[in-house]
């Protein structure tokens, strides 16, 4: 296990940041989102979670695919080009990491999507364990360990003034070969241990860690579909993209053309089900109601996905819905809404 | 509260209103939700009023007014504003609401509990309507208790509240408190970047917008912000725009909001109150409304149903086209 001062951690990210684009959490004007690395930037490892989580790392909210313009022979189109050089993810949560794991489902799945393939094999991920979980948080019931990310690359741990590191796979003990000038050995495995039982501890006991999940999973479409809940539940919702665009595992986009006057450039951008014209086909919309959308979200995320997907959620528990809902809507709101009507129905 | 709760329940018990749009008890204290409610026994379960709750129920009577019989909804003093502005746009019925102007003593914002790391709030006395409302005490899920002065956790738009009384109502409940600082006004902030440079400020804007994620979260929840459908949202225009594709359209989007908005908003501050990156949005807004007030004279959005708006008038001292531009010459 390696041992870095916290006090040394900009001059760490000095030397991974020239050596390779580095993605950290970033603080900018009273909100923590990630980006590319710059000593300009300030960068924010206390803060718990990100607004947007690091899903645009793997996939942007915008990104041109190819672009098309005009030459003297005809049309040229030139596709972009894909990632081909190592990068790093440093700070990266455990729900944050496996909301990856439900995205590959989905982006690695034929017909493979390359852009996100190249992102995923050149990334080595440097996961952050959750110190102090939120109220919110419950990646627990999806049986993720906020205290040890075993999807990461290296297993990144804050405890007081120092970060302790442990490479978990290949790739991540080079990482720390690489960049070992300022990384010191140690043995001090019990801090370490200390530190994930707190975690572990916490977890157990936060208020969401109970939530049951009984009653939704792979096909349930017909038991739920027609819930008379979901019209109630989706009465205040604004049918803004807030929940889509700050979720890591929301992963529908859309395709448009932009015209630069002697050209095409073919991009696709972050879709949400909330907007009226999502899934538009020239016949028309198959959903033409907030209510029909709003249901389309959580049936999405708790039936369609894990009966496509040997029974994994689409879901992994961070909490910024609940965090961040304008109207204070969310899926534990809904996971829990059905869960009583179901008891009710028993009893 | 409980009054809150008796008196609707009196009113849909005696068939005046068919319906009460309130807000609902959430998981934690500071999520409680915009509800209907149809029943006595779901307004004594779930009913809440306090600190928290801070959405302006308005925008929600355009639907509302759709419906069959009353509607009774409880508004706070700036709602008001809003509720009336949307009647003088057509946008709800007067007929079909019964409205209760409900007291106010300011609203908090969660996120400076967040900041001051006393975000996941197991417990929290001193916010309700009964209550001074001058200190918050809290205690969180980590066992740390504090008492929070009560304006360091207010929104932005609390401490410039533009009055208590309830510009309209079928009758009042509970009483409000001043929560207006002492000092300054709501324009300050706009001053102070009005007074920097063209560079300065171009940088304090992109430091703001440039976190915009376009969720749409604060045009949707804007009550000024009522078209059937969006221009942006228009596939038959290449507008229509799901993301922003570049750092002009970040700028836009919102410029062009707050241009369309200029006259009818009311400043009730649920675009910043909204906003999942905290981008001060208001700012936008509150800049229109002086540049209006100082050409056109003092003029609040919603405090009748009558006036028109100073950009719908037309009167022989309004300035002359190029008045804009001179004053930005200085």
């Amino acid at each position: 296990m390696k041992k870095l001062s916290m006090n040394d951690v900009p001059k760490f990210l000095s030397s991974v940041g020239a050596a390779m684009d580095l993605f950290v959490p970033v603080r900018m004007t009273g909100a923590t989102n990630w980006g590319v690395w710059d000593k300009e930037r300030e960068v924010d490892l206390q803060t718990l979670k990100s607004v947007k989580s690091p899903k645009d790392v793997f996939f942007p909210q915008c990104q041109t695919m190819y672009t098309v313009s005009k030459g003297e022979d005809g049309f040229s189109i030139d596709p972009m080009k894909l990632t081909d050089q190592p990068f790093c993810v440093f700070g990266i949560r455990s729900c944050d990491v496996r909301a990856l794991t439900v995205m590959d489902q989905v982006f690695l799945a034929d017909p493979v999507d390359t852009f996100y393939k190249a992102r995923r094999e050149q990334a080595i991920l440097v996961s952050l364990a959750c110190h102090r979980p939120a109220q919110t948080c419950f990646c627990s019931v999806f049986g993720i360990d906020a205290a040890q990310c075993d999807g990461a690359d290296v297993a990144m741990w804050m405890i007081g003034e120092e970060l302790f590191l442990e490479g978990q796979t290949e790739k991540g003990n080079e990482f720390l070969g690489q960049f070992s000038e300022l990384l010191s050995d140690t043995d001090d495995t019990a801090s370490v241990e200390e530190e994930k039982e707190s975690i572990r501890s916490i977890t157990k006991k936060l208020p969401y860690s109970s939530l049951s999940l009984e009653g939704w999973g792979a096909g349930k479409t017909d038991e739920k579909f027609d819930d008379p809940n979901w019209q109630q539940l989706s009465d205040a919702c604004l049918a803004c993209g807030t929940c889509t665009f700050v979720c890591p595992t929301c992963q529908c986009y859309d395709i448009k053309d932009y015209d630069t006057g002697h050209g095409i450039q073919r991009y696709r951008c972050w879709d949400s089900c909330m907007y009226s014209d999502f899934t538009l086909m020239a016949a028309a919309n198959n959903r033409t109601t907030q209510m029909q959308r709003y249901r389309q979200r959580f049936m999405h995320k708790l039936v369609y996905f894990p009966t496509n997907n040997n029974g994994m959620y689409m879901c992994v528990g961070c909490g910024r819905c609940v965090d961040r809902c304008p109207q204070a809507l969310n899926i534990v709101k809904v996971i829990k809404t059905m869960d009583k009507g179901r008891e009710e129905e028993k009893a | 509260m409980q009054e809150l709760i008796n008196r609707a329940k009196e009113l849909l018990a005696d068939g005046t209103v068919a319906r009460v749009l309130g807000w609902k008890k959430g998981d934690f204290v500071y999520n409680p939700e915009p509800h209907i409610f149809t029943s006595a026994e779901e307004l004594e379960k779930d009913f809440v009023y306090d600190g928290f709750c801070g959405a302006n129920l308005s925008k929600y009577m355009i639907r509302a007014s759709k419906m069959e019989g009353k509607t009774l909804v409880f508004l706070k003093p700036c709602d008001t504003f809003s509720f009336n502005q949307l009647i003088k746009e057509h946008q709800v019925v007067r007929e079909q609401a019964y409205i209760i102007g409900v007291g106010c003593k300011g609203k908090l914002d969660h996120r400076k509990f967040q900041e001051m790391g006393l975000g996941d709030i197991e417990s929290i006395t001193g916010i309700n309507l009964m209550d001074e409302c001058d200190v918050a005490k809290v205690t969180t899920i980590y066992g740390d208790k504090k008492e929070v002065p009560f304006a360091d956790v207010m929104l932005e738009r609390c401490h410039f509240c533009k009055t208590k009384d309830h510009q309209i109502f079928d009758e009042k409940m509970l009483g409000s408190k001043e929560t207006t600082d002492t000092e300054g006004d709501r324009f300050d902030e706009v001053r102070r970047i009005q007074a920097m440079s063209p560079e300065e400020r171009f940088a304090y804007f992109r430091s703001e917008l440039s976190k915009c994620i376009r969720c749409n979260a604060c045009r949707n929840v804007c009550p000024a912000c009522n078209c059937l459908h969006c221009v942006f949202d228009n596939t038959n225009y290449d507008t229509a725009q799901k993301a922003n594709a570049d750092s002009f359209e970040e700028n836009m989007f919102h410029i062009i909001r707050a241009y369309h908005v200029a006259g009818r908003c009311t400043d009730c501050g649920e675009c910043s109150r909204v906003c999942p990156q905290s981008i001060p949005l208001h700012l936008l807004n509150r800049k229109f409304i002086l540049d209006m007030d100082e050409l056109y004279g003092e003029f609040q959005a919603g405090s009748d149903t009558e006036t028109p708006g100073p950009l719908t008038a037309f009167t022989m001292e309004d300035p002359e086209a190029g008045a804009g531009l001179e004053r930005s010459r200085g």
